[in-house]
Formats: C-alpha cells, sequence, structure tokens
C-alpha cells in the first residue's frame, strides 16, 4: 500500500486505532452523562458531574481526534493564550456576581 | 503574465514547521472557541441572574439531542477515517467516508429541524423566555457551523478533489483542515448537549 509523503503508514494505522476506542469512549461517555442525568441529583452536583464528562469528552476530541498532541509548539502558545481568554471570559458572570452596591448612601432634604 | 506561486502550501515552513493552513484553521479555531465562548459567559450571566430557570429536560427533547450527539461523534469518526484513506492513497476509500460523514451532518440537521418544529408548533419562540432566547441563539449558531462544514466537505468531495490528481499532498492537507474544523463542531456539541438539555 502507499501513502502521501511525509507520513509514517505504521503511525497513522496506530493513530486510526486510537481514534476508534476513542470514538467508542465518547460514545460510553455520552450515554452516562444521560443516565446521570435521570438520578435527581442535587442540582451542583448534576451540574459539576455533567461539566467534567463533557470536559473529558472535549480533552479527548481535542487530543487525539484533532492531535493536538503530536502538534507543534506554537499551536499550543497560541491556544494557551485562547484559553485564558477564555478563562476571563467565563469568570465573567462571577465577577458580576460581586458587583453589587454595598454601601447606602443618605439622602438629605 | 505569470502567477506568483504561495510558499508553504504543501511543505512546512522552516520557523513554525508547519503549513501555512494548518496555522490559518487553528488561529480561525481560536476565534471560534472565543465566538461560542462569549455566548456560554452570556448563558451563565443569564442563569445565575434569573430568578427562575427551567430544566431544560422538561421543555427539550433528550432522546432526540442525544441521539444527534450519537451522530456527530459518528461523524468525526469518518472524518478521520477519511483523511487517513487520502495518506493511504486510496481515494475511493476517502469518498466514501465523506459520503459517510456529509450523511451524518444532514441527519443532525433533519433532528434540529424536527425540534425547532416542535417547539415552534407549541409557541415557544426565542421571544416566549430567556432560556429560549438562549437555546435557539447557541443552537442556530451551531447549526449554522454545521452547514459551513458540510459546504466545504462537499466542496472537497466534489469540485475540489481534482486537486488530488496534481497535488495530492496538498489535498490531503486541506481535508485534514477542513476536519479540524469539523471536530470543533463536535466538540461545541459536546458541552451545549449537557449544558442546554440535561441540566
Amino acid at each position: 500500500m502507499g501513502k502521501v509523503e511525509g507520513h509514517d503508514l505504521e503511525e497513522l494505522n496506530s493513530h486510526v486505532r486510537t481514534c476508534i476506542a476513542i470514538f467508542v469512549g465518547l460514545l460510553a461517555l455520552t450515554m452516562i452523562t444521560v443516565s446521570v442525568s435521570y438520578l435527581d441529583l442535587p442540582v451542583p452536583a448534576a451540574i459539576s458531574l455533567a461539566l467534567c464528562i463533557a470536559l473529558v469528552k472535549g480533552s479527548m476530541v481535542v487530543s487525539i481526534f484533532m492531535h493536538l498532541v503530536s502538534e507543534k509548539e506554537i499551536i499550543f502558545w497560541s491556544l494557551s493564550l485562547t484559553v485564558i481568554f477564555f478563562i476571563f471570559l467565563m469568570a465573567i458572570p462571577v465577577i458580576t456576581q460581586e458587583d453589587i452596591i454595598k454601601q447606602t448612601i443618605e439622602v438629605r432634604h | 503574465m505569470s502567477g506568483v506561486e504561495i510558499p508553504y502550501v504543501s511543505s512546512p515552513r522552516p520557523d513554525t514547521g508547519l503549513v501555512n493552513a494548518k496555522l490559518g484553521i487553528w488561529l480561525f479555531l481560536a476565534s471560534e472557541v472565543m465566538l461560542f465562548g462569549g455566548l456560554f459567559s452570556a448563558y451563565v450571566l443569564l442563569r445565575v441572574g434569573a430568578d427562575v430557570w427551567p430544566e431544560g429536560s422538561t421543555i427539550l427533547n433528550v432522546p432526540l439531542a442525544t441521539l444527534n450527539t450519537v451522530v456527530l461523534i459518528s461523524s468525526s469518526i469518518t472524518m478521520v477515517l477519511a483523511w487517513a484513506s487520502l495518506v493511504r492513497l486510496d481515494f475511493n476509500k476517502y469518498r466514501l467516508y465523506n459520503y459517510g460523514t456529509l450523511l451524518c451532518g444532514a441527519i443532525f440537521l433533519v433532528i434540529k429541524y424536527i425540534e425547532y418544529s416542535s417547539k415552534f408548533h407549541h409557541g415557544l419562540y426565542p421571544s416566549e423566555s430567556t432560556f429560549m432566547a438562549i437555546y435557539f441563539t447557541l443552537t442556530g449558531l451551531h447549526g449554522i457551523h454545521v452547514i459551513g462544514g458540510m459546504l466545504v466537505l462537499s466542496y472537497l468531495c466534489w469540485p475540489g478533489s481534482k486537486m488530488w490528481k496534481t497535488e495530492p499532498i496538498r489535498f490531503t492537507g486541506r481535508v485534514e483542515v477542513a476536519g479540524l474544523f469539523w471536530h470543533l463542531v463536535d466538540l461545541v456539541w459536546i458541552f451545549l448537549f449537557p449544558v442546554l438539555y440535561l441540566m
């Protein structure tokens, strides 16, 4: 079997096998997410669990399907900036919760 | 007039070690993360600020959304297999797997259409509540991305595939970057599904 220049066939076959394993893992985690939602857990616990599973699934897609694990350094640097700004975006609602009027102003007539 | 050849479309740049398209798509994906990040942030802000927030599963169709999750994950694996087929110089298999990805994209949109129709039928429009507004905004934007991805994949399946005969390395690179975009679409849905439907 031939191959496009610049690719190692053995490495490619191994990558494809890993992707298929990840695919099965993603399906299993999807079923777990749905099953957990029917457990009637307290809202904070249910949200935390669902987001943790989504984070695991997301990491699997980014690292293996998008082969970020084997990417060049420049991509990591670009994405680390994105991650910092993304965290800041997610922090905005929390900061907003703290932005309340704490002092009462006495109005004199 | 002779055309100027664009460098590093097939071979990597010596300084970055990447072809132009690879670096370009990752920068684009970073901007996409910020686009959806802004909307996710808006969702959190609206949710924590609301007196009452409905549980998604009481309004939305969880079984259909679960099916859509399975369909999108399946489309990601067919996308990987399509790219791998090109690396193995098997164009026919590439086309077959690309059809699979396109089919999954089409099934996803049909299911979304059924969901939207059901909501409209029950009078649940974006103006109904804050929840419905953010639901339609997030899923609508995601749906537009699915359509955009399908257009690119269709181009690479039919008219754009002529490049395979003349520049196979460049064409394989194009399929790879299109695949990266498609995986991002899958990634966004992985977060949208629990956030909107299960919480």
